[in-house]
């Protein structure tokens, strides 16, 4: 299984935006539930294309409202957002689907569909994205392989431990090949070893382009990581005192 | 445009549970079965009142109250006047019993003045004034006047219990549809997870629908040709003996065309339950991002 998951990535020579400087741009975006107070508030940062950050801050700064922002399951209450260089605050609904395949989510609790196989989870986005059973096939057995679960196709979620539901959730995350990779605590399930291997698996993402932002508490799993940026949420604002994530230097693409 | 009825095996799993399950088809066969039945006897309700007004539309009686001294002469001179197709004089015999319903004995009574009736049929476009004032020079006190205006209030009725039969279809229908929103709300809070994730990963509202819409127009299928089904053979039943399938039916049959629209009854119901149950799924799933 090792081997597998610390392998190559199985689809390694995608072309990307590599023109694109920055893959999110937030200006002065705010965020309230409902007529609660803002649980963020101006926020000024841009993400450049083909980087690595780092989300952390306490429990409750906003690290995972901010991630629901960047994969368009919430809109800002004011603000505005441009991802993969399209503003996307105020988009109509019907346009966001396009944008939503090109970012690939892992939830700290993994979302998968318990009444389907493994094998059915990973293929959930390609289907989606309109391939055929024979299409979606190979790339899914590939996949099942990456992770290092080849012989538990078939098996449910409930079936599955912990740590194999994180590697099903991660490889629905990234079959269809990501621009933007967003994983909230995806450490907070697992043992320092798999903690080890998902890293492993970002930063090889990261090097074929994909964008990664992860949201952790593990200063173990920031500091084994070195090149990586780090965004700082503390009571909804940011913290960017060298002005970094304003103005990001560019990046590989 | 019918793509969505046939998905992958994988894509029916989506929804993970199984089909026929829950109460819709059987709301929906209780619907389609009372629909036929009501639309059946909506139809053959149309049939009698149309082969009724058939019958008489051109049917006139002449009666001459004060008795049938001259009644030969008058049918030969009705026989005689232009556009009479057919003549029946009611025999005085048959008056009589008519009478005796209401006088008794008394209506065998030589000097009861027994009044002459004559029913006769037209060609279309026939002056039946000409023809009254032709038998009032052979018996100044006769009458003529047309069946039509004796059924009229009958027919009214019945033409009454048509559109009460239609309305009670629409409204069947109506009913059929409210069980299909509801039903698909109920499935939408169930499936609600599933719809998360699939929109998070850019499935697009009609891709959500479509799963859901096959899945209506399914149960809404199954459940309406059961309905259909057990209404056909509780109407073969009615009409293949039963004493009352004249009372309930009004005594008319139905044509080829009432059983065309009968059989796509069915069908009809699910193309609606479909309809509605997207339209539904399509404006919940709306409410979200």
């Amino acid at each position: 299984m090792d081997e597998a998951w610390q392998g190559a990535v199985p689809w390694t020579g995608r072309g990307r935006d590599v023109d694109l400087p920055a893959i999110a741009e937030f200006d002065s975006v705010g965020l309230r539930y409902g007529t609660g107070a803002e649980v963020l508030r101006d926020l000024d940062f841009r993400l450049a294309n083909g980087g690595f950050y780092f989300l952390t801050g306490p429990s409750g700064a906003g690290k995972t409202s901010l991630l629901k922002l960047l994969y368009l399951a919430q809109r800002p209450t004011r603000g505005r957002i441009k991802l993969f260089g399209e503003e996307l605050s105020e988009a109509p609904r019907e346009a966001l689907p396009p944008f939503r395949r090109r970012i690939g989510v892992v939830f700290q609790d993994f979302r998968l569909i318990r009444h389907l196989s493994a094998f059915d989870n990973i293929a959930l986005p390609l289907r989606v994205a309109g391939a055929t059973d024979e299409e979606l096939e190979g790339p899914v057995r590939e996949m099942l392989a990456w992770v290092g679960l080849a012989d538990r196709a078939s098996a449910r979620p409930p079936t599955l431990s912990g740590g194999e539901q994180q590697r099903v959730a991660i490889a629905r995350a990234v079959i269809n090949r990501p621009d933007l990779l967003v994983a909230d605590e995806p450490t907070g399930n697992v043992d320092a070893d798999m903690a080890k291997r998902l890293l492993h698996l970002f930063t090889a993402l990261n090097r074929l382009g994909t964008t990664v932002v992860v949201a952790t508490h593990d200063v173990g799993l920031i500091s084994a990581t070195p090149g990586a940026e780090m965004i700082r949420l503390d009571n909804g604002g940011l913290a960017d005192p060298t002005g970094m994530l304003r103005n990001p230097p560019p990046r590989r693409g | 445009m019918l793509g969505w009825l046939f998905v992958s095996p994988a894509d029916r799993r989506l929804l993970g549970t199984s089909r026929f399950r829950g109460p819709t088809p059987w709301v929906i066969a209780i619907m389609s079965f009372s629909i036929m039945l009501i639309a059946a006897s909506g139809l053959a309700l149309a049939s009698t009142a149309g082969s009724l007004t058939r019958a008489i539309e051109q049917r006139y009686a002449l009666e001459v109250p004060n008795g049938g001294e001259n009644l030969d002469a008058l049918v030969a001179s009705l026989k005689a006047a232009p556009g009479v197709t057919s003549i029946e004089a009611v025999p005085e015999s048959e008056m009589r019993r008519t009478l005796g319903r209401w006088l008794g004995p008394a209506a065998e009574s030589a000097d009861l003045p027994v009044p002459a009736l004559v029913n006769f049929d037209v060609r279309p476009g026939t002056d039946i004034a000409a023809i009254q004032r032709r038998a009032q020079t052979i018996a100044p006190g006769a009458e003529i006047s047309a069946h039509e205006d004796k059924v009229a209030p009958l027919l009214r009725s019945m033409r009454a219990l048509q559109w009460l039969a239609f309305g009670l279809v629409v409204l069947l229908g109506a009913a059929a549809a409210a069980a299909v929103v509801l039903a698909a709300r109920g499935a939408l809070d169930t499936h609600r997870f599933t719809i998360e994730v699939m929109h998070g990963i850019g499935a697009t509202d009609l891709q959500v629908t479509h799963l859901f819409q096959r899945k209506i127009a399914l149960d809404a299928l199954v459940g309406s040709l059961a309905g259909a089904a057990a209404g056909a053979v509780v109407l073969f039943l009615l009409a293949s003996g039963a004493s009352f399938a004249g009372e309930l039916t009004g005594g008319g049959t139905l044509s080829v065309l009432d059983l065309v629209i009968l059989l796509l009854l069915p069908f009809a119901l699910t193309i609606l339950a479909t309809w509605v149950g997207r339209i539904a799924v399509l404006a919940a799933l709306r409410e979200a991002l």
